[in-house]
């Protein structure tokens, strides 16, 4: 059976928590984190995939800690012909994925650090930011 | 010796292919290098350029007559209303204006995917454009409606008039509320959480220009990617400078610019649809000045920095809405581009809403057309008012008419 690709999200307030150490030892579960971007002051998000008999369970026990769990079915990517690097984005994106470079001033993204909020879809003025499923 | 040169002979320059032309970029360290007098001598013209959100932008159509002709009341294109209360087959389609239907803020934040100026840059991409048209008959043009498909190319004039483009200085916009709140400027989060503005600084047009030495109307430009003129100054021009409670100068702000330009010359790199979430639809303009470098003065002015270019900080959760006047303070640009500024004795990151390599581009294309010869300047037919005409606003006030 093929590992299935999930993304979980952990708010702030549940950062410090050991959840991944109980989801292998409590639950027997096979894990191998694709990416991570785990900090005290922002959300948490982790892509992995995840196999084992109790996967339902875990992903039960995800649940009760308060963590999101959603499967990784989509992308987020930018339409270099579309965007003007107005800016617009960067202080909105929460990871850091779509930030200026500076001094020149040119937006550039990073996709390994998007963590498909898609709060870029959104707020970009001119839709250069698109999903992919 | 003071260094004076007329528009004569800087085209005259321009078109023996000797005109030393720089960007309002590249002219900063060439100043600091050798001085103003020498960069005034040396140099003959600097061009500028923005690439920002205008809202207040248009374009004037005229459709060509059908048979049997229609006069066309009412006129949408792609769904998007046209003004057309003026003669018949003319519009006047708005960058703002939104369809009908579309739902607008009661799903909030509105997304407005598609307005005035998404219509405008389609046409401009040569797109075709379904247009739609209603009106009573007459005896000279019976016809009540009609539908049909047109390009930029199918129609007699497009005619791009923006009556407010290219504002000189623009206010940097927090959010003092405790929640996140949608405006012009873009999302702003509570905290404040963040710091919008929306300037090419030392590149921008009218901030290199301050005074209105050299642009006024008849001034020739990139317009669009195309060539524009200047047509008038802009609606809510009031040109000042900016001081705070203490009297200290913070600079020029407050010119506004009104263009015209022929659309179809113009390119859809250049002219962009745009949507701000839960404020509404518009249309980001490509606009480029070349400025002639008369004197010393003009050049002090051009070499105007980031450092030395202010914006106010204005909370737009209550300050702006509300109309209140007065501000958190000054920051100036070279603080705004470096990502971080402190309001409130807060840290706040701040992003752009106007993009800055784009300008440097315009300003950069505009530099080419001017050194290859196909550019010449204009001498204004006419200035523009400047701080020292006092203009302020008018505000709106809510009366009843007063029988006699």
């Amino acid at each position: 059976m093929t590992p299935k690709k999930i993304i979980l999200r952990f708010g702030k307030d549940i950062a410090d928590r050991p959840i991944i150490y109980r989801l292998a030892r409590d639950y027997d579960l096979v894990i191998n984190i694709l990416k991570a971007n785990v900090d005290q002051n922002k959300e948490g998000i982790m892509v992995m995939e995840l196999t084992g008999a109790n996967y339902d369970q875990g992903l039960a026990y995800l649940k009760t800690q308060g963590v999101r769990v959603q499967p990784l079915a989509e992308e987020v990517f930018r339409n270099e012909e579309k965007c003007t690097s107005c800016g617009a984005c960067t202080d909105i994106c929460p990871s850091g994925a779509l930030y200026m470079e500076r001094p020149g001033m040119e937006v550039k993204f990073n996709s390994d650090n998007c963590i498909v909020c898609q709060i870029c879809v959104k707020v970009c003025p001119v839709k250069a930011m698109e999903v992919r499923f | 010796m003071a260094i004076e040169k007329t528009y004569a002979e800087i085209n005259e320059k321009i078109k023996s292919g000797q005109a030393v032309v720089l960007t309002a970029e590249e002219i900063i360290s060439l100043v600091e290098e050798k001085g103003i007098s020498e960069a005034a001598r040396s140099v003959d013209v600097v061009t500028t350029g923005t690439f920002g959100a205008m809202c207040s932008s248009g374009v004037f159509l005229n459709f060509g007559h059908s048979k049997p002709r229609i006069r066309m009341q009412k006129a949408w294109l792609n769904g998007i209303q046209a003004y057309s209360g003026i003669a018949a087959v003319d519009a006047y389609l708005g960058a703002t204006e939104l369809p009908e239907d579309d739902p607008c803020n009661n799903n909030y934040p509105g997304e407005f995917r598609y307005g005035g100026g998404h219509v405008i840059q389609d046409l401009v991409a040569r797109k075709p454009v379904r247009l739609k048209a209603t009106s009573y008959g007459t005896d000279c043009y019976p016809r009540q409606e009609i539908e049909t498909v047109i390009t930029l190319d199918d129609i007699n004039e497009a005619t791009l008039f923006n009556p407010r483009n290219s504002y000189q200085n623009y206010n940097c916009a927090v959010n003092l509320s405790d929640r996140t709140i949608y405006t012009y400027l873009g999302m702003l989060k509570p905290g404040p959480g963040n710091a919008h503005y929306s300037s090419a600084g030392q590149l921008s047009p009218l901030l290199n220009d301050p005074y209105f030495m050299t642009i006024g109307i008849g001034t020739k430009i990139f317009l669009g990617g195309g060539v524009g003129y200047v047509a008038w100054n802009g609606t809510q021009h009031f040109p000042e400078i900016q001081k705070d409670a203490a009297g200290k100068s913070y600079g020029p702000t407050g010119g506004t610019l009104s263009v015209i330009g022929d659309l179809k010359q113009m390119d859809p790199n250049w002219l962009v649809g745009t949507s701000m979430l839960g404020y509404g639809a518009s249309l980001t303009v490509g606009l480029g000045i070349p400025i002639p470098i008369l004197n010393e003065e003009v050049m002090r002015c051009v070499a105007v920095t980031d450092r030395d270019l202010y914006a106010p900080i204005v909370d737009y959760s209550e300050a702006f809405s509300q109309r209140i006047p007065g501000n958190l303070g000054f920051v100036n640009y070279a603080e705004l581009k470096s990502g971080r500024i402190t309001v409130n004795g807060r840290e706040v990151p701040t992003a752009p809403l106007s993009s800055y390599p784009r300008a440097r581009q315009i300003a950069g294309i505009l530099k080419n057309w001017i050194q290859q010869g196909d550019f010449l300047l204009t001498e204004p037919v006419k200035p523009l008012p400047s701080y020292k005409d006092n203009i302020s606003a008018n505000t709106l006030e809510i009366k009843e008419l007063q029988d006699k």
